[in-house]
């Protein structure tokens, strides 16, 4: 792969303080490669979003960042850490090089203000020399972009529907040219037909303007379709990334096969419909040891006991993938 | 325009409802008193406003409750509202139109500053939970908890006095005719300020804690944490995304506790011997003026009205929600 | 008057979704009073409620003196035999606040309870039954929240001459029932389309089953609310109107007290005694019952408590605070990146 353009190092995110924090995001390195579409899946309640919004420290109270790096590399230029970001620094990192699309991106557009101004804004608070002008072109140019009539431009959100609020969402995304777009679950509250549409548009997009994206969803069969790179999060931690081919063709985590037997694939041979017994874990009683082996259909001695560490399988030899799994355990790294 | 229409209807309703209920309080009355008062007076009254009282008070047995009806209508719209027993022998007309914009001054403006500071101050408490803004909380409880009046009678004891700027009652020097001059307007001015304060205060922290709460509701919407990871500056966030929609819910509060803070203020009035309803209000009580106390509730059921249909008004402006219909 | 500031939100239709009380399981309701008396406001407000009705029971019977009874001493400061000084007459100010208390309480909570019941019966069967009913039991609400209910109240009390408490506490109670019908009827309407009513809705439960068990169990907290801001709102009032004079004249209360101060000028004469403690029972109660409502509306919507801990400490040693738009970072392993 190429280069690096964020990269996650040991985070760790909680909700809460002292011994109430509850462990939503735990020791999570992830990299993005320039120009890639990165997805990240697991059940709800895993922490994707949690993840997500860490990253640019979005997170609502009582969320709380107890460590790790968020390393960015902009475009020649040296690499920084996020994190460490004064809150002025910060303000002008966030949407310029990183923009997000919300989970539930309907309710994502304020109420009272046209779309224009929202789209705008961004711009005046980024490029507080361009013109009005100049801000107004621009604005209509993304809504084209993603598909809307430059017409609804004074629109307000009541008047949009749901598909078109969430594109002009993704057309606010993209107005400052970001080189990451998070992407939460961006279409689940969308039907099947417009989900796909608004999909195959954004790959579109990705492959003109050349974004890294980061796309998360409990879809994994949307993922294998779209994305390069799968990441499968399960209670807080990464158990398995790999290329998208490959985790679906023999993924090795328990979890990560439980959870493609989930969905019906959408091409290729259809697989049968497991699903995964018992539910996702309780983060305030987290399960020793590996936190699916409860679950697991394949859990022997070591699981209850010892967390397994994420790496790439030391008794198969596939280059760019890792895993954290005792059937497949990593790589002693000395 | 169709919820515009939808909330006129409404109002209208509601004057028929409050003007109705006027016409019905008066029947309750034990006829002695009005009849004794027409007796005591009825060398004084013309026949026409011996006609007027009687429709008011329902004396004319003869006719039937839905001809006294129909005529005590008549009567209103012709603005005819009967004679004052207080200040004979003026008609109620007169006297209220005195008194009104004393009241519309005072409570008005004093009301709208207490909303427009309320909230300002319930942006910054809910905005930056835990600074000194939230201090603001416990002392506003303690003083909304307060009559309106005792808080007058605090203020005059403290503030007011001889020797003092402020002084203790009236709303005007003595010694001046009402008149917009460069005499009367400062007199005025420096008469309604201890009032006004003490309106201020008291009505001040309901603002406050209404606007804080729905700021910290609005903080925790989705578009909130939009417009931060957008980058947008702390000032436009809190204010023109928080602010500007906690600011909805309050308007529409605003709107219907009017009809509870001008009970608060009518006694400001009277601690202040202020020349507005209120106080006219008391002395008409003193005297048994049923006309005049009629008169007055109606006219301050009106006020509230249209205080209302303003305040739709502005609520319509600031939410776009609401003007789509039409 | 004060506002009833309790949640405005929740009788802005369309908005009231967002201050909606959580789910609350049945097993878990025992659970959630105790959070409830845990509230520190709630807590101090039911403490300082407490007794005041203690003294509303005992007032009379530990008062040192007959608070109507005229001795010599005429307009005395505090002493020892007069803890709070004397009136006009030289009756004993610190008795006719104790004695006062039983009527101020007890219009208080008649017309409070009053009230309540209104609003439940109006509220509740405009929100669970809809349609033509709602509009018109809306309507009505909505017609007697614009009236101003002082100003009525204050000209039905003259009409009825010398009022006793009973019929004031009835006045009050009938005009002042309408924002809390309001209040729940939005939380009806909310809570009828939840998935559990619905359900018994769809089994055939009888509809004064579903109302019983299903939903009043669910508005305890607003309907709480309601009476506890109701409360408040009727003290005030029973004391405006004895304030100026128009209700019976043989009993004492907190306004009758400020009524003969004001009449007799006490401002005139420096004679605070007179009227600074009855208007310090007044705001005491008042602030009291404020602090139960906050608790209550901490209790329904979560967002509102003071979120506890807002500062936290990094590893380094600084506080940061918790705010909305940038997480703390307690600590950043490793420095700056190689
Ligand atoms: N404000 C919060 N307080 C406490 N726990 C939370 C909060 N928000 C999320 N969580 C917990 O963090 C976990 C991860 O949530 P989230 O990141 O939203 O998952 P996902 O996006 O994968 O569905 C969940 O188990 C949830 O219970
Ligand atoms: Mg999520």
């Amino acid at each position: 792969m190429s280069q690096p353009v964020l990269e996650i190092r040991n985070l760790n995110v909680d909700y809460g303080l002292g011994d109430k924090a509850v462990h939503a995001v735990r020791d999570v390195s992830l990299t993005l490669h320039r120009g890639e579409v990165l997805g990240l899946a697991g059940e709800s309640g895993s922490g994707k979003s949690t993840l997500a919004y860490g990253l640019t420290r979005l997170l609502p109270p009582p969320g709380v960042i107890t460590g790790g790096q968020v390393i960015y590399h902009p475009e020649g230029g040296q690499p920084y850490d996020v994190l460490a970001l004064t809150d002025r620094k910060l303000r002008q990192f966030r949407w310029a090089e990183t923009a997000i699309v919300f989970q539930g991106a309907m309710n994502s557009l304020n109420p009272v203000h046209k779309i224009s101004t929202q789209l705008t804004d961004v711009l005046r608070a980024h490029e507080p020399k361009m013109s009005e002008h100049t801000r107004g072109a621009r604005a209509r140019e993304m809504l084209k972009l993603v598909g809307i009539s430059p017409d609804r431009m004074d629109a307000y959100p009541h008047q949009l529907s749901g598909g078109m609020r969430q594109r002009v969402m993704i057309g606010m995304a993209l107005i400052l040219q970001p080189q990451v777009v998070i992407m939460d679950e961006p279409t689940t509250a969308l039907d099947v037909v417009m989900q796909r549409q608004i999909l195959g548009q954004l790959i579109e997009l990705r492959e003109r303007l050349g974004f890294s994206v980061i796309f998360i969803t409990h879809d994994l069969s949307l993922l294998v379709e779209f994305s390069n790179r799968i990441a499968i999060m399960y209670g807080g931690r990464i158990v398995e990334e790999a290329p998208a081919a490959t985790i679906y063709r023999d993924a090795l985590h328990p979890y990560s096969a439980g959870l493609l037997a989930s969905f019906p694939a959408l091409r290729g041979p259809k697989r049968e419909l497991a699903g995964i017994p018992g539910s996702p874990p309780d983060l305030a009683g987290m399960p020793s040891g590996c936190s699916f082996h409860p679950r697991c259909p394949k859990a022997f001695d070591p699981c209850p006991t010892t967390i397994p560490v994420l790496g790439p399988p030391a008794d198969l030899n596939s280059a760019g993938r890792s895993v954290a799994c005792w059937l497949h355990p990593a790589l002693e790294i000395s | 325009m169709r919820y515009f229409l939808q909330r006129i209807a409404f109002y209208l309703f509601t004057a028929w409802a409050a003007i109705t209920l006027n016409f019905f309080i008066p029947r309750l009355v034990p006829g002695d008193p009005v009849q004794s008062l027409i007796a005591k007076y009825r060398g004084q009254l013309s026949s026409d406003a011996i006609q007027s009282l009687y429709v008011l008070f329902g004396l004319d047995k003869q006719e039937s409750l839905w001809q006294q009806y129909l005529d005590y209508w008549k009567q209103i719209f012709q603005g005819d509202l009967g004679l004052s027993f207080t200040f004979f022998p003026a008609p109620v007309s007169q006297v209220i139109s005195q008194a009104l914009p004393w009241t519309v001054m005072l409570v008005g403006i004093t009301t709208i500053i207490s909303f427009m500071l309320g909230t300002g101050l319930g942006v910054l408490a809910g905005w930056r939970r835990g600074s000194w803004a939230d201090g603001l909380l416990p002392v506003t409880t303690f003083f909304s908890s307060v009559p309106y009046f005792w808080l007058g009678i605090i203020a005059i004891y403290l503030l007011a006095g001889p020797d003092s700027f402020f002084p203790s009652s009236g709303g005007f020097d003595s010694g001046l005719v009402p008149a917009w001059d460069q005499y009367f307007i400062p007199s005025a001015i420096q008469h309604s300020l201890l009032p006004a304060l003490t309106i201020l205060i008291s009505s001040v922290s309901g603002w406050i804690l209404s606007m804080r709460n729905m700021m910290v509701t609005v903080a925790s919407e989705d578009y909130i944490t939009v417009a931060h990871a957008k980058g947008l500056s702390e000032r436009r966030v809190a204010v023109s995304y928080a602010a500007r929609n906690a600011l909805l819910p309050n308007v529409s509060g605003f709107a219907l506790s009017l009809g509870f803070i001008v009970g608060g203020t009518l006694l400001v009035e009277i601690v202040f011997s202020y020349p507005g309803l209120g106080f006219t209000l008391l002395q008409a009580l003193g005297a048994k003026d049923y006309p005049l106390m009629q008169g007055i509730f109606l006219v301050i059921t009106i006020s509230v009205l249209v205080a209302n249909l303003l305040a739709d008004v502005a609520y319509l402006l600031l939410d776009p929600r609401t003007r789509k219909e039409g | 008057m004060t506002i009833p500031t309790s949640s405005i939100e929740q009788v802005i239709p369309g908005q009231g979704s967002m201050a909606q009380p959580e789910e609350a399981h049945p097993s878990k309701r025992k659970r959630q009073r105790f959070t409830f008396i845990r509230n520190k406001k709630a807590a101090v407000g039911l403490t300082i409620f407490g007794l005041y009705v203690l003294f509303a029971i005992i007032g009379p019977w530990i008062a040192p003196y007959d608070p109507s009874a005229r001795g010599n001493d005429l307009v005395q400061p505090p002493s020892a035999d007069h803890w709070l000084g004397t009136t006009h007459l030289g009756q004993d100010v610190f008795s006719q606040i104790l004695v006062g208390t039983r009527s101020v309480m007890y219009v208080g909570l008649l017309a409070g309870t009053i009230a309540t019941v209104l609003s439940i019966l109006i509220g509740v069967t405009a929100g669970y039954l809809g349609g033509k009913t709602d509009d018109v039991l809306s309507a009505f609400a909505n017609v007697i929240l614009v009236i101003p209910a002082v100003p009525l109240m204050i000209i039905i009390t003259s009409i009825l001459n010398n009022a006793s408490d009973t019929l004031i506490a009835l006045v009050i109670g009938l005009t002042s029932w309408s924002w809390n019908a309001r209040v729940l009827r939005a939380q009806t309407l909310s809570l009828g389309r939840r998935d559990y009513v619905e359900a018994s809705r769809a089994t055939g439960e009888k509809t004064w089953r579903i109302i019983g068990f299903e939903l009043l169990p669910n508005l305890t907290a607003v309907i709480a609310s309601g009476f506890v801001g109701t409360v408040i709102f009727a003290v005030l009032s029973e004391i405006t109107l004895a304030f100026i004079g128009i209700v019976s004249n043989n009993g004492w209360n907190w306004g009758t007290i400020l009524f003969w101060a004001q009449g007799q000028q006490a401002l005139a004469q420096n004679a605070w005694w007179w009227f600074v403690p009855a208007g310090l029972a007044i705001a005491f109660l008042g602030t009291a019952l404020s602090l139960i409502n906050f608790g209550i509306d901490e209790f329904v919507s979560p967002r509102l408590r003071s979120a506890g801990k807002t500062k936290v400490k990094t590893a380094s040693g600084r506080t940061v605070r918790m705010r909305i738009g940038f997480t703390p970072v307690l600590s950043s392993k490793g420095g700056e990146p190689s």
